[in-house]
């Protein structure tokens, strides 16, 4: 509740909002039952007391119209603000007073969450880094989620509501940051034992400290991140240091979210391609092979499987 | 001959069962084991001391009358509320002290369990048996009838449930539990990132009591449908009847769900589908869909008899006919209906498109309009009446002023944008904590003070549940309140260390609330005790000590094992009120014999053979599992066999216990 981004600003002034609105109903209600309580104790011999009185069409119409025109409010306020400030939807303002100018265009950055820590991919830029991101001020950033292994979620409160990070799946996040500054993220979704240590810092910086802080993570010790150093750094590890990549394969982020960054695994973009027309029939069920590092020598558990590439793609 | 040498007699008898899954390198286990083994030792060497063996089987496990399975669904619930609330204060202790250099005294691998591990004993092995165990005592009651509609199946529902909360426990001491979260979620609680016996424990554990649950609905369900007495018309039943059907008829549809979800996890985990996998096409998604389309009626199925309870609690010590009685009743009908409309908002932040978010965000709503609804029919059954500040009573409103501002942070979380912040949040934890404490509990709570003298013929002391009731609402307050304030400045739930030192009195504010709380369960054990022994002083001859408005208090307490020596005629949903006003004169000759059913074990064996086979299958032991399976079997076939299952009380016996019953009120109105 302390934002910095314009979208967490207006999601801190929906949930005021809501309370009280909410509270217009809440605090008589809790009032009267205090003073009902006191009022109509059994001591109190003054008090009116009609044992059969159980019935009175207006006060029912009354006590069901109340809460339901709270309702009716809050119910179309729900409707805006979900679509106004879906994630989905490009930002249509950098803050409440000012528009996005023409010429701006969203900084682009892929996200994906690894047991336990955070993968930043800028794609404009060719670089990635580890548990650390920034962003300019006042620029738009479109963010675009997946994970390798289990679900996560990505969250930097200060800059906008989170949204979950999911194996095979992407989701995205549009967001502008408005102050400079040092700000948390984490994943907000339970992912196994590393997951309290999943945090990374969000820098807000202005263009030129954005600009220096790309050329300082390009200079990066641990150099290219092709597919086999990114096999090596998915292995499960705990509160990772800040890594910065210098470089980073052009088709990584795709090969992670259709989960064929392993070149004999069949990217899920081509799978579903081929059973949109209709599948490989029973031929389909032979492409399949046994997944290597996964050995259940103490359990009875059968192999897992996965669809084999048709053919290699060599760039 | 190659099939037999690959065949491991110990592989499959013992599965991967092995001394490695006694956890003996972890001390606070081993003190737990060691203090379990020496109760429990007393508690089985007492049993023997008093020769209270032959009744303890002969009354209580193998009854089926549905009060005293009611009484043991009550005892199961408050004794799994011990360990789910020692889950609790670990974790609150863990939260207050690992911050910065300090880990805690909780490893992940330990506290990941504990979480998980309260929260499904929480809502499957506490809430659920109280709310059963109360609606199993007090709805045949409510409507005039003898008994449930299937008594057998009731004890074997019960040893179902039972048997189940015993998988979860043995977990404790024989391998592990799940790490995962009480929902378990995929790709998490898949082979690949669970490949140990913990998921397992959580699925066969959830199976078997859940076929319990599905039978007692099923059960309770005939039983309000078809044996009510007459002139009991649908709008004349006492309103916990009504919230009981509603709530039946909501695990009638819900629990099939649970079972098929948990079954297409355990396919992936046992045979290698892949439906919540990450590859060959599986998407753990439908896993989220389908938990939260039983997850979300589940949340009802919780309150709906409480709401129930504290109808009938306002009603009776308000001295005043319910306010809005049908109003109530169709408040009830149109939040059955509407929690199958919601479960989307579980996950708002999963990437649905903004119309769908908004559409279950407004169907969350509007449920919040008939329960403000109910909220202010309680207020107006108060106004203008003579309210009696007996413990129910106290209950009751502080579940008034607790649960607005649980429902009112509910409704806040149905705005998607807000939820986007607060999801998963301790926010989040604060409201359902106080819509399940507030609500649920509170009502349990009230419910047993309140039946308490029906079920054993002495009311509970009033000073030490009046401390209970204390300590419970101020440790609330206590541990909710900082949580509802973390989660808004954007600190996530299941965290086992943290980093930032200001957090920390927050926390260490809630783990106070948690010994408060702790002192209100204590205070409640003391309030039982005190009350056995003051029994005599607090006896209930008339077996209407609150004045009471239905049916249950028109019997004695406790009442005979047939209830009702003659089935009576409603008139009014008030009917006990309705049969005091006209001068009802019960009658004392005239009685027939009384056709009951009769005590069976085949319950209990066939339960018990039914967690061997869930415990071998954890294990992977096959041969067991096979063995505990078709044993299961041969037991229900045997049972079918069984043609001994009713018997009639005998005329004299009836007139035995009404005359006594007359010589007792007799008495109390001298």
């Amino acid at each position: 509740m302390n934002p910095s981004g314009d979208i967490a600003n207006q999601q801190g002034r929906l949930i005021v909002v809501s309370t009280v609105l909410m509270l217009i109903i809440i605090i008589p209600v809790i009032a009267l039952t205090v003073f009902f309580a006191w009022r109509y104790r059994q001591s109190n011999k003054e008090a009116t007391y009609s044992p059969d009185w159980d019935h009175s069409t207006q006060l029912e119409l009354a006590i069901w119209a109340a809460p339901l025109l709270i309702i009716i409010a809050l119910g179309a306020i729900t409707w805006i603000s979900t679509h106004t400030l879906d994630p989905y939807r490009p930002l249509s303002r950098l803050d409440a007073e000012r528009t996005i100018p023409a010429e701006a265009k969203p900084l682009v950055v892929e996200v994906v969450a690894l047991d336990w820590k955070w993968l930043f991919i800028y794609p404009e830029q060719g670089f990635a880094t580890v548990n650390e991101m920034a962003a300019p001020v006042d620029r738009p950033i479109t963010f675009k989620i997946t994970a390798t292994s289990v679900m996560n979620s990505f969250f930097i409160p200060a800059l906008a509501g989170q949204i979950y990070a999911m194996p095979g799946m992407e989701t995205k996040l549009h967001a502008v940051i408005n102050k400079p500054g040092e700000f948390e993220g984490f994943s907000a979704n339970y992912s196994g034992a590393g997951f309290s240590g999943m945090r990374f810092k969000f820098h807000g910086l202005s263009n030129d400290g954005f600009d220096e802080w790309v050329k300082k993570a390009k200079a990066g010790k641990d150099g290219e991140l092709s597919r086999e150093t990114y096999v090596k750094l998915e292995a499960p590890s705990e509160r990772d240091p800040v890594r910065h990549y210098a470089s980073v394969a052009p088709d990584l982020y795709d090969a992670i979210l259709n989960r064929c960054v392993d070149r004999n695994k069949m990217c899920m973009k081509q799978m579903m391609a081929i059973d949109a027309q209709g599948g490989l029939g029973k031929p389909g069920a032979f492409n399949v092979a046994t997944l290597q590092n996964w050995q259940p020598d103490t359990l009875h558990s059968p192999a897992r499987k996965y669809v084999t590439a048709m053919c290699t793609t060599e760039e | 001959m190659t099939m037999l040498q690959n065949l491991d007699l110990t592989k499959l008898v013992f599965g991967r069962l092995s001394w490695e899954a006694i956890p003996l390198h972890e001390p606070i286990l081993l003190a737990t084991f060691a203090a379990v083994v020496l109760g429990g030792i007393a508690v089985l060497g007492a049993l023997t001391y008093f020769k209270v063996w032959g009744t303890l089987w002969r009354d209580w496990i193998t009854s089926i009358d549905h009060k005293k399975i009611g009484i043991m669904y009550i005892v199961l619930g408050l004794v799994m509320l011990l360990r789910g609330f020692a889950d609790a204060i670990m974790m609150r202790a863990q939260q207050a002290f690992a911050f910065g250099d300090n880990a805690g005294f909780l490893p992940p691998h330990h506290y990941d369990q504990i979480f998980t591990a309260h929260g499904v004993i929480m809502i499957f092995f506490v809430a659920m048996p109280l709310v059963t165990g109360l609606m199993n005592f007090v709805v045949p009651l409510q409507i005039g009838a003898r008994d449930v509609a299937f008594p057998f199946l009731n004890n074997f529902s019960f040893w179902m449930t039972t048997f189940g909360a015993g998988l979860v426990m043995a977990s404790l001491f024989v391998g592990e539990f799940a790490k995962t979260g009480w929902l378990a979620y995929p790709p998490l609680s898949g082979i690949l990132f669970s490949p140990d016996v913990g998921v397992d424990y959580y699925i066969w554990s959830l199976q078997i009591a859940g076929v319990g649950t599905l039978l007692s609905g099923v059960n309770l369900l005939a039983t309000i449908v078809k044996m009510r007495a007459p002139g009991m018309t649908m709008m004349k039943m006492p309103v916990f009847t009504w919230t009981a059907l509603c709530t039946n008829v909501l695990i009638v549809a819900a629990f099939p769900v649970l079972t098929a979800v948990l079954a297409l996890l355990s396919l992936d985990r046992y045979v290698g589908t892949n439906f919540f996998t990450n590859d060959l096409g599986g998407n753990a998604m439908m896993y989220v869909n389908l938990i939260w389309i039983w997850g979300h009626p589940e949340v009802y199925i919780l309150i709906l008899p409480a709401f129930g309870i504290f109808s009938e609690v306002v009603s009776t010590f308000s001295g005043k006919r319910l306010f809005g009685y049908a109003s109530m009743v169709y408040a009830t009908v149109v939040i059955t209906i509407l929690s199958y409309l919601v479960w989307l908002h579980h996950f708002f932040t999963m990437g649905s498109g903004a119309s769908v978010n908004s559409f279950f965000g407004i169907t969350t709503m509007i449920i919040s309009i008939p329960t403000g609804a109910k909220i202010f029919n309680w207020l107006f059954t108060m106004y203008r009446g003579r309210i009696r500040f007996e413990l129910p009573m106290m209950w009751t409103i502080g579940f008034m002023i607790t649960f607005v501002i649980g429902g009112m942070t509910g409704v806040l979380l149905a705005v998607p944008p807000a939820d986007f912040v607060l999801h998963n949040s301790l926010f989040l934890i604060a409201h359902f904590h106080n819509v399940i404490i507030g609500g649920v509990l509170f009502g349990m709570l009230a419910g047993i003070t309140y039946w308490f003298p029906k079920a054993f013929g002495y009311k509970l002391d009033p000073f030490w549940g009046k401390c209970s009731f204390w300590f419970w609402i101020v440790g609330f307050w206590f541990a909710f309140m900082p949580l509802y304030i973390l989660g808004l400045m954007g600190v996530t739930r299941r965290m086992s260390h943290f980093q930032d030192m200001s957090l920390q009195i927050w926390f260490q504010v809630a783990a106070f609330g948690a010994v408060l709380i702790a002192l209100g369960i204590a205070s409640f054990i003391i309030q039982l005790v005190v009350s056995y022994i003051r029994r005599e002083s607090l006896r209930d001859t008339t077996g209407d000590p609150w004045n009471g408005r239905t049916l249950e208090w028109s019997t004695s307490s406790p009442p005979p094992a047939y209830n009702f020596a003659f089935t009576p005629r409603i008139h009014d949903n008030d009917a006990w009120t309705d049969m005091k006003k006209r001068g009802y004169a019960r009658p004392v000759d005239g009685f027939t014999p009384i056709h009951m059913p009769k005590n069976t074990a085949a319950g209990f064996i066939i339960a018990a053979l039914a967690a061997v086979c869930g415990f071998a299958l954890i294990w992977q032991m096959w041969l067991v599992a096979g063995v505990g399976f078709f044993s299961m079997l041969a037991a229900v076939i045997i049972h079918t066999f069984n043609y001994k299952r009713d018997y009639h009380i005998p005329a004299e016996e009836v007139v035995r216990t009404e005359d006594a019953r007359t010589r007792l009120l007799a008495a109390a109105h001298v």
